[in-house]
């Protein structure tokens, strides 16, 4: 007998009566996200927000911020301009170690922790948003949900080999609960808001 | 209605004045009290202990004393949570379960059944009410720290009602005292350490007195504040609501 | 490190030898505690999100045939390979093969309680497989060989200047250094050439997913998602408990997870790994290890629901002023004390006896896990099983004894209130354990029982 066999046999003998699920319909809001909440959670957790009218301005805010002589990387066409190396050339996945810069788009954010959701087909590569010094995500303002219970509604059954919830920038508390940002990956995160001051958004 | 008066084993002996304030607090308040004379201890040191299965006696006799009231009261969270969650007699189920229907801690019998409203009492000290765990968490007999859910506390709500008392703010408001039973000597330096704490809390905070539901919980506190020649006092909220000035 | 004669109560003497330490120890963790309760109260459903979680978990638990089959079909069907591992050996066996199989010697290793309880890295350590755990906390008990002693904050034991100490030694930066924004920079050049360097990475696992085959791993550091996605071979260790029913479930255990861990609203990675990366490998190891064993005792199987947040052990009046280590278990405090029994009576038979069963554990129990009832009830278990020490079974027989009589009750009071009025010195000794640090109460003149003969209402 395997330990497959073993395991599932001893599983079977000894589990207790079925009992059902409960009815999460009772988590279920009609509230819209609030990107105020979304900006205020975001702060409280280290990251950083900036509302923009289009991936200009955004291109604009990062050269200031971070000047020449860094590697910025990302697979969005917007910032062909702005990119110093371009992630088709890639060889190894290796050579990402020295991104200074990388700008992904996010799916959607969520308002009560301040996280963004981004599946493997808008990173380019799965190590890019925790190998990258700095990371800056693009969000639209219409697309943040209020609770993660909206967030997988909003997943549903999507299909993907790999996505994460990121929630601003790497962290440990772990010698002697002093917050430290920068664990081991980006030092920081902003999220770039597109459509902040459009109707849907609050 | 009559009323058992059930007293916890280590009252009985070393802090008389606990029980003799619960009895004519309960008289005070218009009930027929009667004391058996029979009882000795509900069991728990030793169920506590692991020892459930050396209880059948302890139980048979609780039973044998209290069966026929109509309320059995106590002043005491512990005692009253053990009986009512592990009384039991296979000779006398339906008794047995009777019984944990109408066992009460003290404050709670007055806020629940008594209703009480209004107190002759008098106590113009500071005074740190500490939370005695199983009447807290066990008998749900205040609302807990931990948990999402409006305040409320039936002991509290009582000493409001006496004169003159000022109740301290504390810095963790329901820790452990560290007595836990049998624990205080089998775990003596984790268990000192808890009532240290305990104790600092309040005397921190102005208290002159500390008061709770369980007289274990205040008799720990005491030892330590004995041992550290402190002036400050424990007292069983039975005295307090009795009006002991 | 095993500690293996000492018990609890003796390991938990010598932690408190330290006061200061104690109450460093003591008040850094209930501002965890403190942090708990701020994000609960933030969420005005955060009873009813309890009460989901554990009729979630109750179910798994009572499908859990059903489920693991799901969950493996379709892991497979994800293009990850399934492994089973009856036990702790069988399981450092598997991945002693995977990494033999990867055809290298290291190996990047991110959080996982599981493999502590294993003993993995001893195993492979043995075995010359160089093990570096990439958690920072993980890496300085590692580095200072020492186990963790808090499943979330493995570290949590030591002072700042003892961490500059140790990689000082280790990492060698200079010595007296103990700010932490330096040590962690430290930590992260040091782990960074680990990651870029290392084939094979292996993580824990917070939440199987039946439904979709796939799998989340939580963390702040992101360092089980650098490991991982570095490698060409990522193994991932769970137990069978770890199972959700389907994805949305997340939804209520994501919200419930990070809150009662640490107080944060969410961790800052939770990654959901599906499939592996193009021509890369993801093995996924399940591992039974006492488990079904656990799952068929009625009393004692909810233990099986927990998540490993660690808010037990935060709340844990005991645990604070005790330590993990005193635990001498990988997984210690208030859940630890529930789970061992079930691995080693006579091992653990101290732990559920390391506790006054507050209760306050139970009520910041995500998972709504019955810990201190179940604390009680080991008790009876270890009781009946004959792990009682002979003095202390002997003791309880003479106080049932007592007890069970009215007469012999009053005389024993009588007697106790005598010695300690007239004799006192027989009581008040280095014998008495109470006495150690707290005075006896002092005895009065007559009982209740006395006085109301006297005074009390005639029948």
């Amino acid at each position: 007998m395997s330990s497959r066999e073993k395991i599932l046999a001893a599983v079977k003998a000894n589990q207790p009566d079925s009992t059902a699920l409960p009815d999460l319909s009772v988590f279920e809001t009609t509230e819209q996200g609030s990107l105020q909440k979304f900006a205020e959670v975001l702060g409280t957790i280290g990251g950083k927000i900036a509302y923009v009218s289009g991936y200009n301005e955004i291109a604009g805010i990062i050269n200031s911020q971070y000047g020449i002589g860094v590697k910025i990387v990302s697979p969005l066409k917007e910032f062909k301009e702005l990119i110093t190396d371009n992630l088709d050339d890639l060889l190894s996945i290796h050579d990402l170690h020295d991104v200074d810069v990388a700008i992904l788009k996010a799916h959607f954010g969520v308002a009560e922790n301040g996280a963004v959701w981004i599946t493997e087909n808008e990173m380019a590569h799965r190590v890019l948003p925790f190998v990258t010094q700095h990371l800056a995500i693009v969000i639209d303002a219409a697309t943040i949900v209020s609770t993660m219970h909206q967030a997988y509604d909003r997943i549903s059954s999507a299909i993907y080999g790999f996505g994460t919830f990121i929630a601003g920038p790497s962290k440990t508390a772990d010698i002697e609960q002093s917050l430290v940002i920068g664990a081991h990956g980006p030092r920081s995160m902003t999220v770039f808001v597109l459509n902040a001051n459009s109707g849907t958004a609050k | 209605m009559t009323v058992g008066l059930f007293i916890p084993c280590y009252v009985d002996q070393f802090y008389p004045g606990a029980a003799i304030a619960t009895l004519q607090l309960l008289e005070k308040l218009g009930v027929d009290v009667v004391y058996p004379q029979n009882q000795t201890c509900c069991g728990q040191p030793m169920a506590n202990s692991g020892f459930e299965h050396l209880t059948k006696g302890c139980n048979e006799l609780f039973i044998e004393n209290f069966a026929d009231f109509d309320y059995i009261v106590a002043p005491s969270g512990s005692c009253v949570l053990h009986v009512r969650d592990h009384l039991h007699d296979d000779k006398n189920p339906e008794a047995a379960k009777n019984i944990s229907h109408k066992i009460y801690e003290l404050t709670s019998f007055l806020t629940d059944v008594l209703k009480v409203k209004s107190l002759d009492a008098k106590f113009p000290h500071k005074v740190g009410m500490h939370q005695s765990c199983h009447g807290q968490r066990g008998l749900h007999i205040s609302s807990m720290t931990e948990l999402v859910a409006p305040e409320f506390s039936k002991p509290g709500s009582l000493l409001q009602m006496v004169s003159d008392i000022e109740l301290v703010h504390l810095g963790r408001k329901d820790e452990c005292c560290g007595f836990g039973g049998t624990f205080c000597v089998t775990e003596e330096a984790v268990s000192v350490k808890m009532g240290k704490d305990r104790v600092e809390d309040h005397l921190e905070h102005g208290a002159e007195y500390i008061t709770g539901v369980d007289m274990s919980c205040l008799m720990h506190m005491e030892g330590i504040l004995k041992r550290q020649g402190s002036k400050v006092k424990v007292i069983h909220i039975a005295e307090i609501l009795n009006g002991i000035g | 490190m095993e500690q293996t004669t000492k018990d609890h109560a003796e390991l938990a003497q010598e932690f408190n030898r330290d006061e200061d330490r104690v109450d460093w120890h003591d008040e850094t963790l209930w501002f965890i505690r403190a942090k708990r309760d701020k994000a609960a109260h933030n969420i005005p459903e955060w009873e009813t999100l309890r009460e989901a979680a554990s009729q979630i978990k109750n179910n798994v638990l009572s499908n859990l045939h059903n489920y693991l089959q799901q969950f493996e079909k379709n892991a497979i069907a994800n293009g990850v390979e399934v492994h089973w591992a009856a036990d702790a050996a069988e399981h450092n066996q598997i991945v002693h093969r995977l990494i033999n199989e990867a055809n290298v010697v290291r190996m990047v290793k991110s959080k996982s309680m599981l493999t502590e309880e294993c003993g993995l890295n001893e195993y492979l350590a043995k075995n010359g497989i160089e093990v570096i755990d990439s958690d920072l906390g993980e890496r300085i008990v590692q580095l200072a060989e020492e186990p963790p002693s808090h499943i979330v904050l493995p570290c949590i034991h030591k002072k700042k200047e003892e961490i500059g100490e140790i990689f000082h030694q280790h990492l060698g930066i200079e010595a007296g250094i103990s700010d932490p924004q330096f040590l962690t920079e430290t930590a992260r050049q040091h782990l960074r050439e680990v990651f870029l360097t290392r084939k094979v990475a292996l993580t824990g696992v917070n939440f199987a997913i039946a439904e979709t085959g796939e799998f989340v791993v939580c963390t702040n550091e992101g360092n089980a998602d650098m490991g991982a996605h570095l490698a060409e071979v990522h193994i991932a260790s769970m137990g069978i408990e770890k199972l959700l029913p389907e994805r949305k479930h997340l939804g209520v255990f994501l919200r419930l997870l990070t809150r009662s861990a640490t107080g944060q609203p969410i961790t800052t990675y939770s990654s959901h790994f599906k499939k592996p990366r193009e021509g890369k490998k993801i093995h996924i190891i399940i591992v039974d290890n006492g488990r079904t064993v656990q799952l068929g005792r009625k009393d004692f199987r909810n233990s099986l629901k927990c998540i490993r947040c660690a808010a037990c052990m935060n709340t844990c009046p005991v645990y604070r002023r005790s330590g993990g280590h005193s635990y001498h278990t990988a997984v210690a405090g208030p859940i630890g004390s529930i789970l061992a029994p079930n691995l080693d009576m006579e091992k653990y038979v101290d732990l559920p006896f390391a506790s006054t069963l507050c209760g306050s554990c139970s009520n910041v129990c995500p998972v709504k896990i019955d810990i201190h009832d179940q604390l009680y009830k080991w008790r009876q278990v270890l009781v009946k099983a004959g792990y009682a020490p002979a003095a202390k079974k002997a003791g309880m027989q003479a106080m049932t004894w007592t007890l069970s009589s009215p007469g012999l009750y009053h005389m024993a009071g009588k007697a106790g209130r005598w010695v300690l009025k007239h004799a006192p010195f027989a009581v008040n000794n280095k014998l008495n354990p109470w006495f150690k640090q707290r005075e006896m109460p002092t005895p009065p003149e007559q009982s209740f029982g006395e006085w109301y003969k006297q005074n009390g209402k005639k029948k």
